[in-house]
């Protein structure tokens, strides 16, 4: 285990968590909208210090945890979690509570992961997916839960793919994955009732 | 002001972090899939089963040093219940507490939606005895959970029909079956089917525990809640003859208080905070100068 793995965690675990909890759940509650993170944890790259966050938050022995190639390309991020968290690392998407994702793609497709049952639709994976930030040029256009009309995330980079899976996911409601798009210090959230419309077809108020 | 220190002995809002982060993760589903129930591991709490344990714990689990929080117990700040609970997380969080629904960021509620319109960024929390809608109907976890995954919910439709039959309108008059976007049917705690209106819509998360029976579920901001109703039989809201006794206001949610064993009797607002602050406003119901303290 590296040295720095015991280092840059939360100072002070209890508050830090709530503050970071408190952020996704409005992340999650209003699909569109970017909950900004302040001064948390400094997980060792390539994972950022958003997604540090919501796994410290979130990952405890009870979640497995999926590392895509780029994240357990070294062993530093695995050692991190490991030791901040307890999470077991799990090297098959199906069996992850949670995945972490630095490289969009390179992921593995969507219904790849934990998709739930139609008794336990609960029992999903949440994919916590790493973005540069939410100025891309291709806006996501949402409607749903937590949307009063409409509303727009523009998250990049993506894979080209990325739309199509999201509408997939949403057909296999109440199955499905749970998404945090996780920027170096903004989370958003693609929670699985979320809708892909077109910008033309937005509904009249 | 300062908040009153939170004595060593306990962690911040007395749960200790691994049971909130399981909480947290139970929440963070419930609201991805709306009027769900997830399955949670509840705690044993320092009070009775049935005076708000799930509530407690989702507030235990989202509660930080910032909120404000407002408890009511039927709509009232100042009965044991909201009181005790009140205290709990003075004393346990340190955190301000309020009476008036504007000021508060967490708002605990049993069994009432406050009359003042709830604004973006607050969260209610419910305090729920029986989550599930079709238990009365359907005993077996099994099978009631096979009905959710299936969608199968005519019985709960042959329940409301013969309601009809025998009473010729639908005579369940509180924790009246909602279905939430369109998927799920949830029982919206025993609030009175006068508040189903206010879940739909809302501009504030709506969060709902009940502890002894180990579930949360939510309504996320702007969701479709519907009443369920038949075409001939739309779903109605209580109507009362006479306005608010103390306060004089029309549209909202009254209790009748026995005044004597003469038949004299008074309605008042059920939510103590929207009473009084009207009051405060000038308004005056027609019986408020008999109701003044006399000493």
């Amino acid at each position: 285990m590296a040295p720095d793995a015991l280092s840059g965690g939360f100072a002070d675990p209890g508050r830090q968590s709530q503050a970071v909890f408190r952020a996704l759940l409005d992340a999650m509650a209003r699909p569109g909208t970017t909950a900004r993170l302040g001064q948390g944890v400094r997980p060792p790259p390539p994972l950022n210090p958003a997604a540090g966050a919501v796994l410290a938050t979130l990952a405890d022995e009870d979640t497995p945890v999926f590392l895509d190639a780029r994240l357990s390309a070294q062993g530093a991020v695995a050692d991190w979690l490991g030791f901040h968290t307890g999470a077991p690392i799990v090297s098959d998407p199906a069996e992850a509570a949670f995945a972490a994702i630095a490289d969009p793609e390179g992921m593995p497709p969507l219904a790849a992961f934990r998709l739930g049952s139609d008794e336990y639709p609960d029992r999903s994976t949440t994919l916590v997916l790493q973005v540069d930030g939410f100025g891309g040029p291709l806006p996501l256009v949402l409607a749903g839960p937590g949307i009063a009309r409409a509303a727009e995330l523009r998250p990049h980079p993506l894979p080209a793919r990325f739309a199509e899976e999201l509408r997939g996911n949403r057909a296999l409601f109440p199955r499905g994955v749970d998404i945090v798009l996780a920027a170096t210090d903004a989370i958003a959230a693609l929670p699985r009732a979320v809708r892909l419309i077109d910008a033309g077809d937005l509904p009249c108020t | 002001m300062s908040a009153p220190a939170v004595p060593a002995a306990y962690n911040f809002a007395y749960l200790d972090e691994q049971t909130k982060r399981m909480i947290r993760r139970a929440i963070l589903k419930a609201v991805a899939i709306p009027g769900y129930q997830v399955p949670f591991a509840s705690r044993e709490m320092p009070m009775p089963y049935g005076w708000g344990t799930g509530g407690v714990q989702v507030t235990a689990a989202i509660i930080g040093a910032d909120d404000v929080l407002k408890v009511i117990d039927q709509g009232a700040d100042d009965t044991t219940n909201a009181v005790s609970i009140r205290a709990f997380f003075a004393k346990t969080a340190g955190v301000a507490t309020t009476t008036r629904t504007a000021d508060a960021t967490i708002i605990q509620t049993r069994h009432r939606i406050p009359e003042t319109a709830l604004k973006a960024g607050q969260i209610l929390v419910f305090q729920v005895p029986i989550p599930e809608p079709l238990r009365f109907l359907e005993p077996r976890e099994t099978e009631t959970r096979t009905m959710h995954a299936l969608e199968e919910y005519g019985l709960m439709h042959v329940k409301l029909y013969e309601d009809i039959a025998r009473h010729g309108h639908i005579a369940t008059t509180y924790a009246y079956p909602v279905k939430v976007e369109g998927r799920y049917v949830m029982d919206p705690s025993p609030i009175p089917k006068f508040d189903n209106p206010k879940l739909g819509d809302s501009p504030a998360l709506q969060l709902f525990g009940a502890g002894r029976e180990k579930r949360i579920y939510a309504i996320p901001p702007h969701t479709r809640v519907e009443s369920l109703d038949f075409e001939d039989h739309p779903f109605e809201v209580q109507r009362f003859a006479e306005p608010c006794g103390l306060c004089g206001a029309t549209g909202a949610y009254l209790d009748e208080v026995i005044l004597d064993d003469r038949g004299n009797r008074l309605f008042v607002c059920s939510d103590t905070d929207f009473c009084e602050e009207r009051r405060r406003a000038g308004h005056c119901g027609a019986k408020a100068a008999a109701m003044e303290p006399t000493s």
